[in-house]
């Protein structure tokens, strides 16, 4: 049987892994690759590496540190992060990331989504959006890690981008993202009735009862930063608790 | 001489498979010169992307008639995930021909509710063989397209939802894995050290 995959997220900004609330107020967690390696070892079934920073100075060293992170690691690495076009994707894969997200660039360019998944498989195109509510209860994808609303609503957007050939979306809530309030689970119930490729939840997780609950909605992955870097639970801790809920966990 | 020569054709996880094999204390070699796939005593097809690509890169580089003749001279041959799907006759995926080393054909997977198969899921064996000898195992996955368990060459299968997949396959020196074992934690390191030390009949 297949099993639900939990995904310890480093946002990686200069170097360092990083966590803030709502995007903002940035604080230093520690050396990446140690990170990745850590969390592997606790059992995580999949290493989320999402670089924060933009420039070329900062892509050369995000793909320096992918090479070193995917050597070193046995479980599957998806990186994201200022991926702009084709050659990013390539050079990532190349880097040796199994999978890549992409997030603004998909909602200015739809089409990116379509080169990139027929040139390396759908099996390895991430589409990561942002969502927000509206006043009027509409989740909204914003852009540019937050800053710039698109007016698309989310699950019209995650629709279209499956269409294009995205082989898995990673789905932030934004109004939970750093708040360890719990996931947005009318939002992954949303999506999941709308599209039929694997879904990741991302944003929210305060301890093991969240995950498992955004699990048993029906999510195949879920993602959390915050409870890991602070050590409020272990990987394994977070595994134990979906199986007591008889979820099916590696 | 290298334990192992990893066939290079432009596909992905070329790299993570190198150190995957080098964790198991193997000496890799890694190319895209059909000479030195002759030569080589045990060899692996990576593979990550599309099948009509990857097939239409072996055979410009020459690399598919090598491999065919490696297989032909009996040398253990792995090939991982689309690595696998280009051992066939057919895929469907691009609707393309495939090495033909194993009878069959690649279909998109029907029967799962979602689409890419990817997770770690069983690996369940079917027959006894010196590659299947850890299983069962949970293996790393990443994929649409497969064959089905009732192939001649299923060795182990893998269900997703109402499909049954053959997740691995073997004819002679000719096996596949439709998994990642570079991926794949203690699962995969047990089949990379299988692989390395099979000696097929």
């Amino acid at each position: 049987m297949l099993r639900r995959r939990i995904i310890p997220c480093l946002d990686v900004s200069g170097g360092r892994v990083v966590k803030g609330v709502e995007f903002v107020n940035l604080r230093d967690c520690g050396e990446p690759v140690d990170a990745a390696l850590r969390y592997a070892e606790q059992g995580a079934d999949e290493i989320c590496w999402l670089n924060i920073t933009a420039g070329d100075e900062a892509w050369h060293e995000l793909l320096a540190q992918v090479e070193d992170a995917g050597t070193r690691i046995d479980v599957p690495l998806t990186v994201g992060g200022g991926v702009s076009d084709e050659p990013h994707v390539r050079d990532l894969l190349g880097a040796g990331a199994d999978k890549v997200s992409i997030n603004s660039a998909a909602l200015d360019r739809p089409d990116l989504v379509a080169e990139c998944a027929e040139r390396h498989g759908s099996q390895c195109i991430v589409v990561a959006i942002d969502a927000r509510t509206r006043p009027d209860g509409v989740w909204e994808a914003v852009a540019s890690g937050g800053r710039r609303p698109t007016g698309r609503d989310a699950v019209a957007w995650a629709v279209e981008a499956v269409e294009r050939g995205a082989g898995e979306l990673l789905v932030t809530s934004m109004d939970q993202d750093g708040t360890q309030s719990g996931y947005a689970i009318d939002l992954y119930a949303r999506l999941l009735d709308a599209v039929d490729v694997p879904i990741i939840a991302s944003g929210g997780a305060s301890g093991p009862a969240d995950i498992a609950d955004v699990l048993e909605a029906g999510v195949s992955a879920a993602l959390a930063a915050s409870i890991f870097h602070d050590a409020i639970s272990t990987v394994e801790e977070v595994k134990d608790a979906c199986r007591a809920r008889n979820l099916p966990m590696r | 001489m290298p334990d192992v020569l990893i066939v290079d054709y432009g596909g992905g996880n070329v790299r993570s498979l190198t150190a995957a094999l080098e964790r198991c204390g193997a000496r890799v070699a890694v190319s895209a010169d059909p000479g030195a796939v002759a030569g080589a005593e045990r060899l692996m097809v990576a593979g990550q992307g599309a099948a009509g690509a990857a097939m239409a890169a072996l055979e410009s580089a020459g690399l598919a008639d090598a491999l065919r003749d490696a297989a032909g001279r009996h040398v253990p041959i792995l090939g991982v995930c689309v690595g696998l799907q280009v051992l066939f006759e057919r895929s469907e995926e691009d609707d393309c021909a495939g090495l033909g080393l194993l009878h069959g054909t690649v279909h998109r997977i029907r029967g799962a509710a979602r689409l890419p198969h990817l997770g770690w899921n069983d690996v369940e064996p079917l027959q006894e063989h010196p590659l299947t000898r850890d299983l069962p195992a949970v293996a790393y996955f990443a994929h649409s397209y497969a064959v089905t368990s009732d192939i001649p060459s299923a060795l182990a299968i893998t269900r997703i939802d109402d499909a049954t997949i053959a997740s691995m396959v073997v004819r002679g020196s000719v096996a596949g894995a439709q998994f990642h074992p570079e991926r794949s934690a203690e699962a995969g390191r047990q089949l990379l050290t299988r692989f390395l030390a099979w000696e097929p009949a």
